[in-house]
């Protein structure tokens, strides 16, 4: 198989596995498992076809071009050391697999698992093997948040939750300062590119900006392998189920900090800040985590600090300046990926099969689970380093690597000692777990009877072991030739000499380890009063929580501290919002005269008309009327906007652009009747005389927004009449000129604006009209009156009254009977109005109309039927109306338009044109452009028409909620809200 | 001419931000309504002022500046009022659903205490 394809379907196989799982049945358990499974297995099958490739020294490659702008490529990598971490992350990840499908219960929802746990295992895969730092990054942010969704798996659980939020705000923002690191890295060596900064050590140690890199870069690694002081979320994160604790937690996801710093190992380490940093932030962990694992009470809480505690041992390691420390790093790394993934396995069947994972409830469980038992034991020892297991090897590398280390500081005198420490506290904590678990008298009051688990769920588990017992018996033989493959691919011809046996002689790290296992065993005998009490946590540092320091952080940022900025910086309240726009709008208006100058321009100003002068006299005086009269005078308000938009529709006339004004006439209609109705549920305020009258703080605040409104004013005036004095831009006005015509086919240049030139801002447009008629109706739909509206208003109230006797007041229809002669002239000017709308639809193309005001005078007819004839006589003559379904045709037939251009292999909304001769109309301009605009007009009638509607409806509604309100007089008191509050 | 324009759009303008100033939610609509009636005026003017130029091309014409108006504000205009019409509708029943809900046409949906 080519390189090629091989890199690339080993990182998109897991994703697309992921999508294929997500999409089976939520308890279709077995087909997700069974999906999940050869998808694992598939991947580890391609690794190893890798094999030959990798092993002869060669790297595989895969490259792709991206964003090749910026000299990003997609790239895959794999060398030695990639392939044995692609190896873990695909054969953990099919033993992961097998053992969920027993572990999961039948009615978790499965698939989503399986979805998550795949995704997981690509964006790892992609991290191991991505050949360009960006991309690394990338996925390193795409790992840990499917963690966060794996370990919030079971959400309905707080402690799922909270883990899952913990682990994803340090491990995200540790990705975020990753992320900056990789650029700075990428800004010395020049290229992101992972062979390029490989080759560039020393450029990297002695580049000035190489502390903020390694800083960063850290950050990123240190947060992701949970090192002291961000171990705090691993504990935390265990709340995840099991499976998920043995693939990430401890095979994994946490180990692609120490990954990445092993792979950078070489350019970046050596010098005094990262031991400084690495080795300090392992040797504390390793610590730490090692002692608070021995008063652990919970299995997998033990087994996260362990884990803790064995990842500090690996960054010391790395943070070591010596290429030995590197290799029993990474062997380390595989050897506790093996141990640390079967005890999770096992703690998990533990749980399954008694119900709990409480060490001070369970005992005993040799006798009714005595095959996990031995395995257990295997895996423990293991991990407290006894001979012949594969623990014992790494940690003898170890021991010898802290006697011979050399570093500038004489912190590294006390290094055996702290090694010996740690341990002999792991030997304490992996006693606790057998002695706790397996021995000791029968168990009482468990919640499940103990019994041995199915074979299939304890086949991992004992694969594992067997690799345990393996590779310590037979190092050499079975993981050395892949750990050589790996180092010589990190070190290059540097390797040093190293030996994997498992007897080197009588030696001092061979005795250190003799000091270490003695003292573990004695300390857990020492311990045991205070184990079996009922003291929670451990002794001396339970106050040095970093969850609870992490919580309280939250809190202030998320809380305290955007509240108090909430309260200097913002308001809740709108004016304040409104008058600060303004405020800033005129600051930086009035900055740029003050900086740049501002005065008329080189024009002559055309002489004054008396006539517009008169219109604009009566326009203006209409404005300052509706400002005075909106509060208590709505009705007059309402009129006098009317006249201030007549006002505007004759300056377009007037100057020149006849399709304005047609569009603001209709508007200006349907926006009145609007209003009108909306008139109808708004509190009824009337002017009391001398009451409220102006206090001084509201006469104050009055005159500041008298001011902001001058100044407002007087500003965009002064700003108009200098652009109206200056010879206007010839952008792009002179080029649709000339094309409208020869290319457009239309003569009127702003039609063919509208629906050629710039179709696809018009198509935006009605998407927007119709997304806003379609938000109106759902609001109106749920639409309560308040209280005070529910009667019908007093002029309803008296032509309900004054309607003959004998007629039930629900047919009555009041106005068409008072109104007879109008009635029956909307009715026989409706057919009219439709014709002028298709009039002004057809023409459009080449004189003023267009979809847009034939759509509102449409619109407008209905209306009218609706005002004269009443709600229910008009939609039993109307029927055929439905807005929703004008909505969709609009849009379709616009869209469909655009997209058949497509179909001709042109751009997207590129038009056709040409004349039809009609018999007895004669030449009708039929352009493409015409389909598109009459998907205007029908967009423009049915969105209309739906607010209008809708609106008017709630009268309707409202009738039906008052008559039931009636019946509890209580609630239709009236309030008179008479405040002359500002 | 561009006097009166200037002087109608600065009217507009004023008595509208005016009226979004004010606390009850009819007078901030009729605000928006008469600032958007400024805008579109503004916008349009930028074409220039011109009084008895041709708006419709003739049949096969190429049109120039000097003999026809700008088209492009125009349609900038146009596209504006529509668009200005169907967000007063929004803004309208926004504000009558919130009237609805808190019992007041407040625009912060409570009374100012006093």
């Amino acid at each position: 198989m080519p390189e090629t394809a091989l890199l690339l379907i080993l990182v998109s196989l897991p994703f697309a596995g992921a999508v294929a799982a997500g999409l089976l049945p939520t308890h279709a358990r077995n087909a997700a498992a069974v999906l999940a499974g050869a998808v694992a297995l598939t991947g580890l099958l391609l690794v190893w076809a890798a094999y030959p490739t990798v092993s002869a020294g060669g790297v595989l490659r895969a490259e792709f071009a991206w964003i090749p702008a910026l000299g990003l490529n997609f790239s895959l990598r794999m060398d030695g050391f990639a392939w044995l971490f692609a190896g873990l992350v695909t054969g953990i990840g099919a033993l992961v697999v097998l053992y969920a499908r027993y572990y999961m219960a039948e009615d978790d929802p499965v698939p989503r698992f399986f979805a998550f746990l795949l995704a997981f295992m690509g964006a790892m895969m992609a991290v191991v093997i991505s050949g360009n730092l960006v991309q690394l990054a990338f996925f390193w942010e795409l790992t840990s948040l499917l963690s966060f969704m794996l370990i919030g798996y079971w959400h309905h659980t707080t402690a799922a939750r909270e883990g899952a939020r913990m682990a994803l705000t340090v491990t995200a923002t540790g990705g975020l300062a990753l992320f900056a690191g990789v650029l700075v890295l990428g800004h010395i060596v020049g290229s992101y590119e992972l062979d390029a900064v490989l080759a560039a050590g020393d450029r990297i140690r002695e580049h000035p900006l190489y502390l903020p890199a390694l800083v960063l870069i850290l950050l990123g690694a240190l947060t992701k392998s949970a090192q002291f002081p961000f171990h705090f979320w691993l504990p935390n994160a265990m709340a995840a189920p099991t499976p998920v604790s043995a693939y990430l937690h401890s095979a994994t996801l946490v180990k692609a900090g120490v990954f990445l710093l092993a792979r950078l190992w070489p350019v970046m380490a050596g010098t005094e800040a990262w031991f400084l940093i690495v080795g300090t932030a392992g040797l504390v962990t390793m610590l730490l985590g090692a002692y608070v694992a021995i008063f652990q009470n919970d299995l997998k809480g033990l087994l996260a600090y362990s884990t803790l505690s064995h990842l500090g041992l690996i960054t010391l390691l790395l943070g070591l300046d010596s290429e030995l420390a590197l290799v029993a790093a990474v062997f380390h790394i595989l050897n506790h990926a093996a141990f640390k993934a079967s005890l999770f396995m096992a703690a998990g069947i533990i749980d399954h099969e008694t119900g709990t994972r409480d060490i001070r409830r369970l005992s005993g469980l040799n006798r009714s689970m005595p095959f996990t038992a031995r395995l257990v034991l295997v895996a423990a020892a293991a991990m407290a380093g006894v001979p012949l297991l594969n623990g014992f090897i790494s940690k003898e590398m170890f021991f010898a690597e802290a006697l011979s280390a050399e570093a500038p500081l004489g912190l590294l005198n006390m290094l055996p000692v702290a090694a010996m420490l740690g341990s002999a506290f792991s030997v304490a904590y992996s006693l606790r777990f057998i002695h706790g678990a397996f021995f000791g008298p029968d168990p009482v009051g468990l919640p499940q009877t103990p019994q041995e688990p199915g074979t299939w769920m304890r086949l991992p588990v004992e694969i594992l072991v067997l690799t345990c017992i393996g590779v310590g018996v037979l190092p050499a033989a079975t993981v050395g030739p892949f750990l050589d493959l790996a180092m010589r691919s990190v070190l290059g011809d540097g390797v040093p000499g190293y030996s994997l046996s498992v007897w080197h002689g009588l030696n001092l790290p061979l005795l250190m380890s003799v000091v270490a296992l003695a003292g573990g065993v004695a300390l857990y005998l020492l311990l045991q009063g205070r184990l079996r009490s009922e003291i929670e946590g451990e002794p001396l540092l339970r106050r040095l929580e970093g969850k609870r320091i992490f919580e309280r952080a939250m809190v202030f940022l998320s809380w305290r501290l955007a509240r108090r900025l909430e309260g200097i910086a913002s308001t809740r309240r709108l004016q304040p919002q409104l008058r600060l726009i303004v405020v800033v709008a005129l600051l930086a208006g009035g900055l740029t005269v003050w900086v740049r100058g501002v005065g008329p321009g080189n024009l002559p100003p055309s002489p004054v008309d008396p006539v517009l002068a008169l219109v604009w006299a009566v326009g203006g005086a209409c404005a300052l009327g509706a400002a005075a009269l909106a509060k208590f005078h709505r009705l007059a308000a309402l009129i006098l906007v009317g006249g201030a938009g007549l006002a505007v529709c004759v300056t377009f006339v007037w100057f020149s652009a006849p399709d304005l004004a047609l569009t603001q006439l209709t508007v200006e209609v349907v926006t009145t009747v609007l209003l009108l109705l909306g008139l109808r549920w708004l509190p009824q305020r009337i002017q009391i005389p001398g009451d409220g009258g102006p206090e001084v703080l509201t006469h104050a605040r009055r005159m500041r927004d008298l001011a902001l409104a001058v100044g407002a004013g007087g500003g965009l005036a002064a700003l108009s009449y200098a652009v109206m004095t200056r010879t206007p831009p010839q952008l792009l006005a002179q080029d649709f000129l000339a094309r409208a015509y020869t290319e457009g086919g239309g003569t009127n240049v702003v039609n063919v604006t509208l629906v050629d030139f710039r179709g696809f801002d018009t198509l935006g447009e009605i998407f927007v009209v119709a997304a806003v008629a379609l938000a109106t109706y759902a609001l109106l739909r749920r639409f309560r009156p308040a209280p005070d509206s529910l009667e019908p208003p007093i002029q309803q109230r008296d032509q309900l009254s004054a309607a003959p006797a004998e007629e039930a007041p629900a047919t009555a229809r009041p106005v068409a009977d008072w109104l007879l002669v109008p009635f029956t002239l909307t009715r026989l000017i409706f057919p009219v109005m439709a014709l002028v709308a298709a009039f002004l639809l057809f023409r459009g193309h080449d004189l003023p109309g267009g979809g847009f005001s034939a759509g509102m005078v449409v619109a407008i007819a209905v209306i009218l039927q609706y005002m004269i004839g009443g709600t229910a006589w008009t939609e039993d003559r109307l029927a055929w109306l439905r807005p929703r379904v004008w909505i969709g045709t609009g849009l379709l037939l616009a869209s469909g338009t655009g997209l058949a251009a497509l179909g001709f292999g042109r751009p997207f909304l590129t038009s056709y044109f040409g004349y039809l001769e009609l018999p007895f109309i004669g030449q009708v301009p039929t352009a493409s452009a015409l389909i598109f605009d009459i998907g205007v007009f029908a967009l423009v009638v049915g969105a209309t028409l739906l607010m209008l509607v809708a609106l008017a409806h709630q009268s309707v509604r409202g009738r039906r909620a008052t008559s039931r309100a009636l019946a509890s007089p209580a609630r239709t008191e009236r309030t008179l809200a008479a405040a002359g509050d500002d | 001419m561009e006097l009166v324009v200037s002087l109608a759009i600065g009217v507009l303008a004023g008595s509208g931000v005016w009226l979004l100033l004010r606390p009850r939610t009819f007078q901030v609509t009729i605000g928006l309504a008469l600032l958007s009636y400024a805008v579109n005026l503004f916008i349009f003017s930028t074409g220039g002022l011109r009084t008895g130029a041709d708006a419709i091309l003739g049949r096969g014409e190429v049109g120039t500046l000097a003999e026809f108006t700008d088209p492009v504000p125009q349609a900038l205009v146009l596209t504006a009022i529509v668009i200005g019409f169907a967000t007063t509708a929004l803004l309208l029943v926004v504000l009558l659903a919130a009237r609805g809900l808190t019992g007041t046409d407040h625009v912060d949906g409570r009374e100012r205490e006093r």
